[in-house]
């Protein structure tokens, strides 16, 4: 394509904006709307995602070793679980600093223990995949020497269930929301086609290649989508600037956090951009495929 | 120039309209085509430039054979004919010079290219002067010849008229049709659909007359034919 034919392309394509400047706007908004939507949620979503990770990762498998083992026999046993496949790392502690531990959690009324301490030396391992914590426990309980293995067992599966749940509803609600913003765009198109039915009769008839008579009109999609992505980029960074004001301070110290402001809010805008510009050509693409059968 | 052996074309509501027909245009021939409405001219003009695609037969035009030529190289074909109707179909939003200009800027022309030869056939229509005004300042017969300047613009072989004058009052017809003539002894082969007896009594040349889909007549020379 000649640098010419492409200038005149994008002035057509805005021109054409401009004449059909009511569904411009109603398609404009479309997106808008969607992409606020959208834009919210993958705020929510990847807020969500790191505490899941942040949850996830807290958990760990405790294996009680039987008061029976002797100082060899918890060698041979951390051996043996260290060489399970999905064993990321463990750590040893003796039953004394359980109880150091539990003091500290509970108070002194435990100090009491401390004269025959009923607590076991323990092994903490940790899954490379969290996901797969179940599994490994199940096989550490296997092994000689295990009194208990611990893991939080019901709870665990609970929170991944829900974290997972929640993932996936997002992922279907934004989906049905960019479904209504094509079709909305499409709409569009085919109403500046309609506009424009004699225009593209006499280029066919003077010998305009297809992919001339269709690239003004996925132009004027990419243009809805790229105007439709302005508003929520300013929303979700003015939104975002605020919510992690106010709720960023007063998680200080706790085990969840939230993103920060810098990498997320310009990975989401520049998400928000790709996604209204793709919206916006494929909407076209769809009205120009079925209107000018070219 | 343009060939046709039994060519057959059937819509899809089940109308014929052209059965059979066999016919032979060479290079710088004038010819043209006539019969009652109906009759199935438009059909047989329409797929001279593959508006309408043959249902059997064989078509060659300016050694292109359009039944075996693909939806994606028929723009290629059209750049070789030249199109005038009967309704002109100017765009309005579009003065003169850029009504004539838009069939060379949608073939991806060179600009300075485009500027020389629409002025050359501004020239050539007459409306040199009226290059700025739109087709709704323009009386019937200048927007024809917009219409006229821009099938000739790219110096096509072929010129396929479908009735030029059904919307003129005789005086502009007659205008129009020395413009034809004019183009024709360029060298420009023109076939042209029309119901108007005293230009085809007057202008004698090859008259190919169709009734119900077949060529009923095919002379050099002949006359319209019909009485009206």
């Amino acid at each position: 394509m000649k640098f010419s034919t492409l200038k005149r392309h994008l002035r057509e394509s805005v021109k054409s904006l401009g004449r059909n400047s009511w569904m411009t706007i109603a398609s404009v908004s479309a997106v808008t709307v969607t992409l606020i939507l959208v834009g919210v949620f993958a705020l929510i979503m990847m807020n969500l995602n790191k505490v899941a990770n942040d949850l996830e990762n807290d958990v760990e498998i405790k294996v009680l070793i039987d008061e029976t083992a002797d100082k060899a026999a918890e060698k041979t046993l951390m051996e043996k679980i260290k060489k399970l496949p999905g064993v990321e790392e463990m750590s040893y502690s003796t039953k004394e600093n359980e109880l150091t531990k539990l003091v500290k959690d509970f108070g002194d009324d435990f100090k009491l223990f401390e004269q025959s301490n009923p607590l076991r030396n323990v092994i903490y391992v940790k899954a490379s995949d969290p996901q797969q914590t179940a599994a490994v426990a199940k096989k550490i309980d296997k092994f000689e020497y295990t009194y208990d293995v611990m893991y939080g067992e019901g709870k665990v599966e609970k929170l991944f269930n829900f974290l997972n749940t929640s993932r996936n509803v997002g992922v279907v609600l934004i989906l049905g929301l960019l479904f209504t913003a094509i079709f909305l765009i499409s709409n569009t198109i085919r109403i500046t086609i309609i506009a424009r039915r004699d225009e593209i009769e006499i280029m066919k008839l003077v010998g305009a290649t297809n992919s001339f008579v269709r690239i003004p009109f996925l132009l004027e999609g990419m243009w809805l989508g790229l105007l439709g992505s302005i508003i929520p980029i300013a929303v979700i960074a003015t939104l975002y600037h605020n919510v992690y004001r106010i709720i960023a301070p007063r998680l200080k110290g706790e085990l969840i956090q939230v993103l920060d402001f810098s990498p997320l809010v310009y990975q989401v805008s520049a998400l928000l951009l790709l996604i209204g510009v793709l919206i916006g050509i494929w909407g076209s693409f769809m009205s120009v495929r079925k209107f000018l059968k070219i | 120039m343009i060939e046709m052996k039994n060519v057959t074309k059937k819509y899809p509501n089940g109308v014929v309209a052209t059965n059979g027909i066999s016919v032979n245009i060479k290079q710088g021939e004038f010819v043209y085509v006539v019969g009652p409405s109906g009759a199935g001219k438009s059909t047989f003009i329409k797929l001279m430039y593959r508006e309408e695609k043959a249902t059997s037969g064989e078509i060659i035009v300016n050694g292109i054979d359009l039944a075996t030529l693909k939806n994606k190289k028929v723009p290629f074909l059209r750049r070789q004919l030249g199109v005038v109707f009967q309704d002109f179909k100017l765009l309005p939003r579009l003065n003169v010079y850029e009504n004539v200009a838009f069939a060379l800027e949608v073939i991806e022309e060179d600009p300075v290219e485009i500027r020389r030869r629409v002025m050359e056939v501004l020239e050539l229509v007459g409306l040199k002067n009226k290059a700025r005004m739109f087709p709704n300042e323009l009386s019937g017969g200048e927007q024809q010849r917009v219409s006229i300047a821009r099938s000739v613009v790219n110096v096509p072989k072929v010129v396929i008229a479908d009735e030029p004058t059904g919307n003129l009052d005789p005086e502009t017809s007659w205008d129009i049709m020395n413009l034809f003539e004019e183009i024709n002894a360029r060298g420009t082969t023109i076939v042209m659909a029309t119901h108007n007896r005293e230009i085809v009594n007057t202008i004698r040349r090859r008259v190919i007359a169709i009734e119900g889909g077949m060529i009923v007549r095919d002379e050099h020379g002949g006359d319209y034919g019909y009485e009206i």
